[in-house]
């Protein structure tokens, strides 16, 4: 029940940052520093989202097949392959790696 | 027929599948996350913006708590903001029109919209891809969400792997040139040395801070890292007209690649 209430508040927060940009005035757009902001923002926490799901296990650092999903997923986004593909080839490469006993 | 003859419909469309596809995954991982199908879908319906969702689900999946969760989400939100600041000067939406839009408000609606040079194909690329994408993204995650569910051990199929690599490839399409690289190189060393030291879920808010100080004190471009999941303008959707090219090669030389070649940093 707990995590129901912030999600509805994340659901909330989110449609509240795209409303506010139909109603602020278009002069604030023209500050550089706000986009740049939303915009490093973003990188930032994808590349930290990306490490945690790879790396932490609670508070504790761990060297899993994970790094393998890791991996493997780069090599086929290097060749440019669609979203979903390199999903399932995360998925398959921790799998594997599982079944051969790296945990 | 007349409205399948307008390019960014054709490519709203495209994109609609491709990201709308996608869906899959974020289900099948949410309920797998821990989330219930309900839960699921109410970020598909409600939250709609795929990094967002996927933020709120790799925090709980990893242990973080709710407001972690709600915390690294709302961040993640705040450019649709800036798009929607965008597409209202390009759109000029008004009454209600305008509360819908905002609903989708994303990359790749902002991406189909902003690619085209006509104001009419403007707004029907937005329309196309906005609405196109939030019926398949919702369809196609109560279709992994159920898949989801009938998984069992969900370590045995590797989705941790799975999430490990979806974050990846929407970070992936943002890392052109060395900067996006380097900043997604601190962020994540950020990462991991605040994981011992802080709840789960605390460090993404700590790479959040440091990406954002990075943001105000540095000058880059000012579009950094605003690029959508799916490039609906990539040779893999859609048909590109002569003109749309040379219009997107003058966005892409004033941007200055100078910045050098796509970044290979992994993570």
């Amino acid at each position: 029940m707990n995590l129901w209430i912030w999600l509805l508040l994340a659901c909330f927060l989110a449609y509240a940052w795209k409303l506010v940009g139909y109603f602020v005035p278009a002069k604030l757009l023209k500050d550089p520093r706000m986009s740049r902001i939303a915009g490093t923002m973003t990188i930032g926490l994808l590349a930290s989202l990306t490490i945690v799901n790879t790396v932490a296990s609670g508070q504790t650092l761990a060297a899993d097949a994970r790094l393998g999903a890791l991996a493997a997923a780069a090599v086929v986004l290097a060749f440019r392959a669609p979203f979903l593909l390199v999903v399932v080839v995360g998925a398959g490469a921790a799998a594997l790696l599982r079944l051969i006993g790296w945990n | 027929m007349k409205l399948l003859a307008s390019p960014a419909v054709r490519v709203g469309i495209s994109i609609s599948i491709a990201t709308g596809l996608y869906g899959v995954s974020f289900g099948a991982l949410s309920v797998t996350s821990g989330l219930d199908f309900w839960q699921t879908m109410a970020l598909s319906l409600l939250l709609f913006s795929g990094g967002s969702q996927f933020a709120f689900i790799g925090v709980v999946a990893g242990g973080g708590s709710g407001i972690a969760a709600m915390s690294a989400a709302t961040l993640l939100g705040m450019r649709n903001g800036i798009y929607g600041m965008q597409l209202n000067a390009l759109l000029h939406p008004t009454g209600w029109r305008k509360y819908v839009a905002a609903q989708v408000t994303i990359d790749e609606s902002t991406a189909t919209s902003s690619g085209q040079t006509d104001p009419d194909e403007q707004r029907r690329g937005f329309w196309t891809a906005g609405i196109g994408i939030y019926v398949l993204w919702n369809l196609f995650t109560a279709v992994g969400a159920l898949a989801g569910s009938g998984l069992g051990d969900p370590k045995q199929w590797g989705l941790d792997g799975a999430a490990v690599a979806a974050f990846l490839a929407l970070l992936w399409p943002r890392l052109k040139g060395r900067e996006p690289a380097a900043i997604a190189v601190v962020c994540a060393l950020a990462t991991v040395v605040a994981v011992p030291f802080v709840p789960a879920g605390v460090p993404i808010l700590i790479a959040a801070v440091v990406a954002a100080l990075i943001g105000w004190f540095s000058h880059g471009r000012s579009d950094e890292g605003l690029e959508p999941d799916v490039d609906p303008y990539d040779e893999h959707h859609g048909r590109r007209d002569k003109n749309r090219d040379a219009h997107l090669d003058n966005q892409r030389d004033s941007h200055g690649d100078s910045h050098g070649q796509t970044g290979q940093a992994g993570a």
